[in-house]
């Protein structure tokens, strides 16, 4: 029989006993949506690992930082070993080249320098951090108060409200207000002909000389942005990253640098690249490896991640499977109570020329038709229960003053997976009635009442 | 499709078909050889148990005999597969049934083009012949109406309909008539013999040997299994 003719047929039978057949089809519904939702929670959960992980700003950067030859402290060192590799210098130069590498949106140092600010005749120590441009769309700064820099240089800072809060009981009040910084400057001194180290035009050290830098105030952040590597982390008053280098605030970093053999030109203690996604992270690493600089990643720490995510989703899936799985049972008992009832429509059928194959493939054809209408239902069910645990817990956060997360996420992929499966576990419910039924005699089957 | 007489349409060599009841053997069909030309009425007699529905059952494929030879048109059904003999019963042979057994949920129309779905004729042919058939037993007004609307008469006119939209060459009946009043029992029996007029060979077992003999052309009698007698009606 063609597949048109057996659907036909099928949707007749299945509507036949249409209460039972749709307590069945509600049955790998509630299944089907048991597993989605389930899935749908790790789904959920791990992108929003995922987007605070990226907000972060750690795993789409690499670390550079100048090759430190270790060679020379090691006590047993092989007589055949390599030479060491040339140390590159950190500078201006290698910035350029580094931020000229493919699929590098930025390269920027870590400013971050000791200050005064004077307001209303108060003084107040803290430090002052450099914000890169690409702080702006990472997320770091979601949920502030006021505007973000109005450019990449503006003569403009964003506080941290701890901070903030030592200016003003009410810190918004603060916004569009100035402040003056107080730094301490780094001069380059000219170099001196009998300086043995020095080289034409260059210089041979700094003088530090007080500054003032007005700045206004355009916003406070609730939070501290980015700890750690490559971000703004312990800075309570934030300016943009060329406005920090441009003042040319003395840094901790400077003494050591002056303590070096060639103080000639300014060296970076370290400089962050800001990679256009996880995936580059590597060639990008390996390029400023070869380049001659040490390099470091966090990318190992992401893909554990994944793996933990990937357990963590299976195992929910698991567990959304065993509803499916009961429901399942439901198809076979459907379909057996089907050949009972249809035992002598069976017989007329193949009296008429069906072939067992015919009558085995009407029966999968009825188990798939279930399996579909029930995955369709499934996944409605699933994704509305998952809007409802979003609700619930955008609801809960908002009451708690916190910021509203996405728990639970339905992709297309999981839409089509769930019906895909909800329809194979269906077909192999469908088997053994469907084997019984093409296996059923005629004579016997023409005979029952 | 018809045959011209002289072409053997259905034979049977010393075929047998045994049951197994607990302890003791049935043999419903006992060591029976006949043949049946192309074009000819058959009617099979005999008392309940005589083993006649069982010999029906041979004939058209949805039994298996225990030995010995069923041949449709020199085709030995014993050597068939459940594919091959589902074929033979769609495209060869042609059933009744005393109960009808039409679909109680599908119309006239729908019962009838069954067959056709089962043999996957293509679907723009279906219509016009499934209104042949209908046409041929006088139906044509009870197209849309379904098996309970109509009278036992006009249900056994359908499943006639049914049983020949596929044009078989051979047509079994069994007890085509055991469920209908005297008078709708010799209106199919009239049909019957139309359809053998047009060159279907029919094979129909009976009980009523009066009316047996008024429309067959041989009377085949069982009795235990076994052929006891066989010839023209007197």
């Amino acid at each position: 029989m063609k597949l048109g003719d057996l659907t036909e047929l099928a949707a007749r039978n299945l509507r036949e006993a249409m209460l039972r057949n749709s307590l069945t089809t509600l049955g790998i519904g509630v299944g089907v949506a048991s597993l989605v939702a389930m899935l749908s929670l790790g789904v959920g959960l791990q992108n929003l690992a995922n987007d605070r992980l990226a907000h972060s700003g750690l795993f789409n950067a690499v670390f550079v930082s100048p090759r430190v030859n270790l060679r020379g402290l090691l006590r047993n060192q092989r007589p055949d070993s390599l030479p060491p590799a040339p140390q590159q210098p950190l500078d201006d130069q290698a910035r350029s080249k580094i931020a000229a590498l493919p699929n590098v949106v930025e390269v920027y140092p870590e400013i971050r320098f000791p200050t005064e600010i004077h307001f209303e005749a108060n003084s107040y120590p803290t430090v002052v951090a450099g914000v890169q441009e690409s702080a702006r769309s990472g997320g770091a700064f979601d949920g502030m108060k006021g505007t973000y820099f109005s450019g990449p240089a503006a003569d403009e800072a964003i506080l941290q409200v701890e901070f903030a809060r030592q200016l003003s009981d009410n810190p918004e009040s603060l916004i569009g207000k100035d402040i003056v910084l107080r730094y301490a400057e780094r001069q380059a001194l000219p170099s001196e002909p009998s300086d043995k180290n020095s080289t034409a035009g260059g210089s041979s050290g700094f003088s530090i000389v007080p500054h003032e830098e007005k700045l206004r105030i355009i916003g406070i952040v609730e939070t501290d942005p980015a700890l750690g590597f490559g971000g703004m982390g312990n800075g309570r008053v934030l300016i943009p990253l060329q406005l920090a280098e441009k003042l040319r605030a003395t840094q901790a970093t400077d003494l050591r640098q002056l303590l070096r053999d060639a103080p000639t030109t300014h060296t970076y203690e370290n400089l962050t690249v800001r990679v256009t996604g996880a995936s580059q992270v590597q060639d990008v690493e390996d390029a400023i490896k070869q380049m001659g600089f040490g390099a470091f990643s966090l990318l190992d720490a992401t893909s554990n991640l994944r793996l933990i995510f990937a357990v963590f989703d299976l195992l929910l899936g698991i567990f959304g499977s065993l509803a499916l799985v009961v429901a399942s049972l439901g198809i076979i008992n459907t379909l057996v109570m089907a050949i009972l009832e249809r035992r002598r429509e069976i017989g007329v059928l193949k009296a008429l020329g069906a072939a067992d194959r015919d009558v085995r493939r009407l029966f999968l054809v009825e188990a798939g038709a279930m399996g579909i209408l029930g995955g369709i239902f499934g996944v409605l069910l699933g994704w509305l229960i998952g809007w409802g645990i979003n609700l619930a817990t955008k609801i809960y956060l908002v009451r708690h003053n916190l910021p509203v997360i996405t728990v639970s996420t339905v992709p297309w992929w999981m839409v089509a997976a769930a019906i895909a499966f909800s329809v194979a576990v269906s077909l192999a419910a469908g088997i053994y009635p469907a084997a019984r039924a093409a296996r059923l005699d005629p004579v016997e089957a023409l005979r029952y009442e | 499709m018809t045959l011209s007489n002289g072409h053997i349409a259905v034979r049977t060599e010393k075929v047998t078909r045994h049951y197994q009841m607990g302890a003791a053997t049935v043999r419903a069909v006992d060591d029976v050889t006949l043949s049946v030309p192309a074009g000819e009425f058959v009617a099979l007699l005999g008392s309940s148990g005589s083993g006649k529905s069982t010999l029906l059952n041979l004939l058209a494929g949805l039994d298996r005999p225990t030995s010995g030879a069923v041949l449709a048109h020199d085709r030995n059904l014993a050597g068939m597969n459940s594919a091959e003999l589902a074929r033979h019963r769609s495209h060869t042979i042609g059933i009744v049934f005393q109960a009808f057994n039409l679909l109680p949920r599908m119309t006239l129309e729908e019962n009838v083009e069954l067959p056709l779905r089962l043999a996957e004729v293509d679907r723009a042919d279906r219509a016009a012949r499934v209104h042949e058939a209908i046409g041929r037993v006088r139906l044509t007004a009870r197209l849309t109406h379904r098996p309970a609307e109509l009278s036992g008469g006009e249900q056994q006119r359908a499943a006639l309909a049914r049983a020949l939209v596929n044009r078989p060459t051979i047509l079994l009946a069994d007890e085509p008539t055991g469920n209908l009043d005297s008078a709708t029992g010799d209106e199919i029996m009239q049909l019957l013999r139309e359809i053998n007029a047009s060159g279907v060979t029919i094979v129909m077992v009976t009980h009523e040997q009066d009316r047996a003999e008024r429309f067959a052309r041989r009377l085949i009698y069982m009795k235990d299994g076994k052929v006891i007698a066989d010839g023209a009606p007197r």
